[in-house]
């Protein structure tokens, strides 16, 4: 695929502050792609400049290679769906989508009929003369996505489009968004603090923290390899364990926390003796027993705490004998006994070293 | 108790300072004048007389003409300023604002003969042009014309045209005007299309402000008015309340005034509600309705 956009060392300075720090990207034609972070992350000032409601302080947005950083946002063949939906007020809901064709000319014949197939598209064809003052949530964010991909735009920009709505209905919109995305072919560049939403809708997921990317790839290379401690406890629910490095060798390491010792896997050697983090889900973590035989990969003792029922889930909290916490999911419907020992077991390779 | 007081407060405020008040205008307005007194006999000679001649009919159009060119001007002065206000000024806006609106805190009689002072044959204007030389004598028409009336109403409403607009273009979220660029309108089409419209309840609230307000004026004519103009609706009044000592035929003219305003506040209310667009919008001029009327 070849590269649509691409953001060459973007910065944007407020003042002294650095909001967006020297962020080199490209995105290729058709990607799904997430900008994720916290707030304050910078993921929006970056999605603004690429829409062109801010200037960047330097660096460089090519569209097809040529640099389109100064062009006002009227100028550029890109649209977006905006957090808080941004619909004229004074307008019906065909008004609002048909504003962008209206602009820029389109003959009234293929108006009328680009603006039906877009409302029929995300399924609102009956409601074109109402008001969107009149409109659920749900819908006003469907007129919000008709408005823009009714102009048929090269990339769309979509700021946390979901935030504003309730749990269910954000599950199902997220779907619906991706089908959409796959079927349309459209490049989505999109915005979200939601490191699940991330990891659903994804194609890549750029995660950025005080301006700057941390890092780029697939959801499940962020989920299963991710490069930084941050990175392993913003991406899904992760146990950070720490203590001395005893052993590294052939990717493999191990590290000692009071009297246990745990394997995992590391990307590079790790020096013995220094400080390092085993990164393990909690779902890969199986209790068992105090009792019985050992089998292959990590088995610790540990004291449960707190057993939290969670549906499908329990959330077992439990307690190394160096004190350490630590989380593990286990099936609804184990049994676990709290306030007693246990094993906790969970393979090597389910096990990542961190760096800081 | 605490209920009844509630309700007791306000509704006694208005009994005592509007209702009655309006109600004794009224049944005054019935009354005869019999050699110099007023009895009290029911007639309808007074409304007669009123719409018989056209010294009040003309007067009436005169001062909504007044206040019409009062409200276009204010709001050509209102409007940009609280656009910029809105949108352009960033640092001091409230610094701003209060600039606009301090003007206000300043006694009307200070302002209109302020304007006295300005144009005035010995007054500051004349003099500037005088020592530039532009010319020689004191021009005489700049005092004491409709134009100078015109003046002064436009400089002392203007603010009040201000609130209003300033009010509902801040209320539009910035986010509406990057829609609108995102979806290919430039800076003018976005105005024309986006920030225009979504003003004019705040526009309408204005200019209603602007129009009651001088059309009810009388201190700007007879502070500033020539021949031509030293009489409007209100002075009208006032005279047969004072000199002519005609105080049922004041009333009947004061009644039909009050009438017209009532008229003018229902429809600007009206267009108000029409502009609404099915929301729930701050309703500006509702809220104002009453404490403006004469």
């Amino acid at each position: 695929m070849a590269p649509l956009l691409e953001l060459r060392h973007l910065t944007k300075q407020f003042g002294a502050f650095a909001a967006v720090d020297d962020v080199s990207l490209t995105i290729a034609s058709g990607e799904f792609l997430t900008l994720l972070g916290a707030s304050g992350s910078g993921k929006t000032t970056t999605l603004r400049m690429i829409a062109g409601f801010e200037l960047p302080t330097s660096g460089e947005i090519l569209m097809d290679g040529a640099d389109i950083s100064p062009l006002p946002p009227f100028q550029r063949d890109i649209n977006t769906v905006f957090q808080q939906y941004a619909l004229f007020p004074h307008m019906s809901v065909r008004g609002n989508v048909e504003y962008g064709l209206r602009m820029k000319r389109v003959p009234r014949a293929e108006r009328t009929m680009r603006v039906k197939q877009a409302l029929e598209m995300v399924q609102l064809d009956q409601l074109g003369a109402r008001s969107p003052r009149q409109l659920s949530g749900g819908q006003q964010q469907r007129v919000a996505l008709a408005r823009a991909l009714v102009n048929r735009p090269r990339v769309l920009l979509l700021d946390e489009p979901l935030g504003a709505l309730d749990l269910k209905l954000r599950k199902e919109m997220q779907l619906e968004l991706k089908h959409l995305q796959t079927s349309l072919g459209i490049t989505f560049v999109y915005v979200t603090h939601d490191q699940e939403e991330a990891l659903t809708m994804s194609d890549r997921i750029v995660l950025m923290r005080q301006g700057r990317i941390i890092q780029i790839g697939s959801p499940r290379d962020l989920y299963d390899r991710p490069a930084s401690r941050y990175v392993a406890d913003f991406i899904g629910e992760t146990n950070l364990l720490t203590g001395t490095v005893v052993e590294s060798k052939n990717g493999e390491a191990a590290l000692r926390i009071g009297v246990d010792v745990l394997r995992g896997m590391s990307d590079g050697p790790l020096m013995p003796g220094a400080e390092a983090w085993l990164a393990v889900r909690p779902e890969a973590i199986a209790v068992r027993p105090p009792e019985g035989g050992g089998s292959g990969g990590n088995v610790v003792s540990a004291t449960v705490k707190e057993a939290v029922y969670a549906g499908s889930a329990i959330r077992v909290h439990a307690a190394l004998t160096s004190g350490q916490r630590i989380v593990a999911h286990v099936p609804a419907g184990t049994s676990v006994p709290v306030g007693k020992m246990v094993r906790l077991a969970w393979p090597t390779d389910r096990g990542r070293f961190v760096p800081e | 108790m605490r209920t009844f007081l509630g309700a007791a407060v306000p509704v006694g405020f208005v009994t005592a300072l509007l209702f009655i008040p309006y109600v004794l205008l009224l049944v005054h307005s019935f009354w005869r004048l019999k050699g110099g007194a007023i009895t009290h006999e029911l007639t309808l000679e007074n409304y007669r007389r009123l719409f018989g001649t056209d010294l009040y009919p003309d007067t009436i159009f005169f001062s909504a003409g007044i206040a019409l060119r009062v409200t276009v001007f204010s709001l050509i002065l209102a409007f940009p300023l609280a656009y910029l206000l809105a949108f352009k000024v960033r640092r001091h806006k409230q610094l701003m604002y209060m600039a606009v609106i301090i003007p206000l805190w300043v006694s009307y009689l200070v302002r209109a003969y302020a304007w006295k002072i300005i144009l005035g044959q010995e007054g500051i204007l004349n003099g500037l042009l005088q020592s530039a030389g532009l010319i020689d004598q004191p021009l005489t028409f700049l005092l004491y014309s409709r134009w100078a009336v015109i003046l002064a109403l436009t400089h002392i409403y203007t603010p009040f045209t201000l609130m209003p607009i300033y009010a509902v273009l801040e209320a539009i979220p910035p986010a509406l005007k990057e829609a609108s660029q995102d979806l290919y309108a430039n800076r003018w089409q976005t105005f024309l299309r986006v920030i225009l419209p979504l003003s004019l309840p705040g526009v309408l609230a204005g200019s209603t402000f602007a129009f009651v307000l001088s059309m009810g004026d009388f201190l700007a004519p007879q502070l500033l008015g020539g021949n031509d103009s030293a009489l409007m609706v209100s002075n009208l009044v006032w005279s047969l309340f004072g000199v002519a000592y005609n105080w049922p035929l004041g009333a009947a003219v004061s009644v039909v005034v009050l009438l017209l305003t009532l008229f003018l506040l229902w429809l600007a209310n009206r267009v108000e509600i029409a502009m609404n667009y099915g929301g729930q919008s701050d309703r500006m001029i509702g809220s104002v309705r009453g404490g403006a009327a004469v």
